[in-house]
């Protein structure tokens, strides 16, 4: 279909920039296998005691569970409520909508340290009505990383529900269903995929989250990245790389698992 | 739709308005805290330094992120299908195992520097990290990918016929290439350009891991004034600052969408 494709100069620009972006992560590899304590080059001696670590040490296990509860927790808020908006901006399609969905991505605009100061603030504020809830909690935690994933759920229902036919949910209005039952039995069914997404993408962004974690956390709840960014600041610790691994290797099976499925499903034309 | 509204009416935008009133309130009330931006060296370099390193990694990433939506684009299945997923992973994993991954490449007793002393090329590490030069290129690989989905738009969208056209009437690969394509994807570049500029005023992590303390960015000056050295205006007036230039700046990219859309 195309005729103009790359020459080989820009193939090969392309193939060192991909080198370049995929550089980091294969260096990570031998680091985590190397034996000793501090980080240090491959030798040719190998040990798992990084892999090790990671299971054993309560630290980094406590660090996962922590950031796992944080992530449901969040991304379970962060869903609801973005579909909340999301439908009522369908089904009413108020005035002034464009001002309402910028209002609602603010947090994915705006530069994350500045985000951060203001989750400091938010939580420190809080920190007077209730420990629980405040600066350096885990709900509190919970609650920045929701505002912070928030605009992405918001984008992704918003585009899911693009592509729903209006007709089904006039036809339910025209049967005499209440706007709770649009809601709940026609729409919602119907956008199930784009909602699911939603939630998925902000657990990651919340399992990832290190910028405003920093900001509104101290020494009790240390998720992940927060040990993560510890061992990097102080003095390097390879677990980290053994970590690193295991979450590259991850990504890697999910987008191929994807590309696979792709693949499939695709025309045979792509 | 009300809850989410109000909810982050009150987690989101009230805060932002107490910490734009510490600006102006810490230590006393006055705007002495945005003169004192202003007029401080200390401050002034750090800004100066991260435009300076905010417009390295601008040309660095477009320019690479081109070459990558080009190949995304226009390549054989084979080619696209390898692209994307040189530009996903990286994309997916987080900055902190980014980071790690080039202190392991570059720091002092890293890979690179102690393959470079073994093959002999090397007579002493080469001081790659910890200083500017370790946070362009942990920058310029972080934004890529960011830089690679404007500009694979802007190119899918380009006429196929006016290549055709410029084929017929003999035109070589490179005058095609830079006198019909890069003009044509131009409105994709700049707002690739804009997009990862505004990413990168903000940035945080990299820099702070990468250069070692002593490359100081904008936003790891708000961290330090917060937390290390408690100056709580200042680091709110630098916000405050921020907000404003990164609206400016989202302005602009808005006036270089909007005609696209239109001519699309």
């Amino acid at each position: 279909m195309t005729h103009y494709r790359p020459g080989p100069v820009i193939l090969l620009l392309a193939a060192l920039v991909a080198v370049f972006l995929l550089l980091p992560l294969l260096a990570v590899v031998p680091v985590s296998f190397t034996p000793a304590r501090f980080l240090s080059m491959p030798t040719g001696n190998w040990s798992l005691r990084h892999y090790a670590t990671l299971v054993s040490d309560p630290r980094w296990l406590d660090a996962i569970l922590l950031s796992i509860r944080i992530g449901v927790v969040s991304s379970t808020v962060s869903t609801l409520l973005a579909l909340g908006f999301c439908l009522g901006l369908w089904m009413f399609q108020p005035r002034f909508a464009a001002v309402l969905v910028g209002f609602a991505i603010l947090p994915m605009v705006v530069p994350p340290v500045v985000s951060a100061v203001t989750l400091y603030f938010l939580l420190t504020s809080l920190s007077n009505v209730s420990g629980s809830i405040g600066y350096d909690s885990w709900l509190g935690t919970a609650l920045a990383h929701s505002v912070m994933t928030m605009p992405f759920a918001v984008v992704l229902i918003l585009v899911s529900l693009a592509q729903v036919d209006r007709r089904i949910d006039l036809a339910a209005r025209g049967l005499g269903a209440t706007v709770w039952q649009r809601a709940a039995q026609i729409i919602v069914p119907n956008i199930r995929f784009g909602i699911l997404t939603a939630w998925l993408l902000s657990f990651v962004l919340s399992w990832e989250e290190i910028g405003v974690t920093l900001f509104v956390t101290s020494v009790n709840a240390i998720t992940l990245p927060r040990l993560m960014w510890m061992g990097l600041r102080d003095n390097i610790d390879p677990a980290i790389a053994a970590l690193s691994v295991v979450l590259i290797a991850l990504t890697v099976l999910v987008l191929a698992i994807r590309a696979v499925y792709r693949w499939r499903t695709a025309s045979p034309e792509a | 739709m009300a809850p989410l509204l109000l909810f982050l009416f009150f987690a989101y935008a009230v805060p932002f308005f107490g910490v734009a009133r510490w600006s102006v309130t810490l230590p006393e009330p006055g705007v002495g805290q945005y003169q004192a931006l202003v007029l401080d060296p200390l401050v002034q370099s750090v800004f100066l330094r991260t435009f300076r390193i905010c417009l390295f990694v601008t040309i660095a990433a477009v320019a690479a992120a081109y070459l990558i939506a080009f190949v995304l684009v226009r390549g054989t299945p084979l080619q696209r299908l390898a692209v994307e997923f040189c530009v996903l992973v990286p994309f997916w994993i987080s900055v902190l195992t980014r980071a790690f991954g080039w202190v392991a490449l570059l720091s002092n007793r890293g890979l690179l520097n102690s393959w470079g002393q073994q093959l002999g090329i090397l007579s002493e590490p080469l001081a790659l990290v910890r200083n500017e030069f370790g946070v362009v290129v942990g920058m310029t690989h972080f934004l890529i990918p960011f830089a690679v989905f404007p500009l694979a738009s802007a190119m899918r969208n380009l006429d196929e016929r006016v290549l055709l056209a410029a084929q017929g009437l003999g035109a070589s690969r490179s005058r095609i290439f830079w006198s019909i394509f890069v003009p044509m994807t131009l409105p994709g570049i700049i707002g690739a350009a804009l997009i990862v500029f505004v990413f990168a005023l903000g940035f945080f992590v990299t820099p702070a891991i990468l250069g070692g303390g002593r490359s100081v960015m904008v936003a790891e000056l708000v961290y330090l004034r917060i937390f290390q050295s408690p100056d709580w205006g200042l680091g709110s007036a630098i916000s405050v600052t921020l907000v404003v230039l990164v609206g400016v700046l989202m302005a602009a990219l808005w006036r270089f969408i909007r005609p696209r859309e239109l001519a699309g």
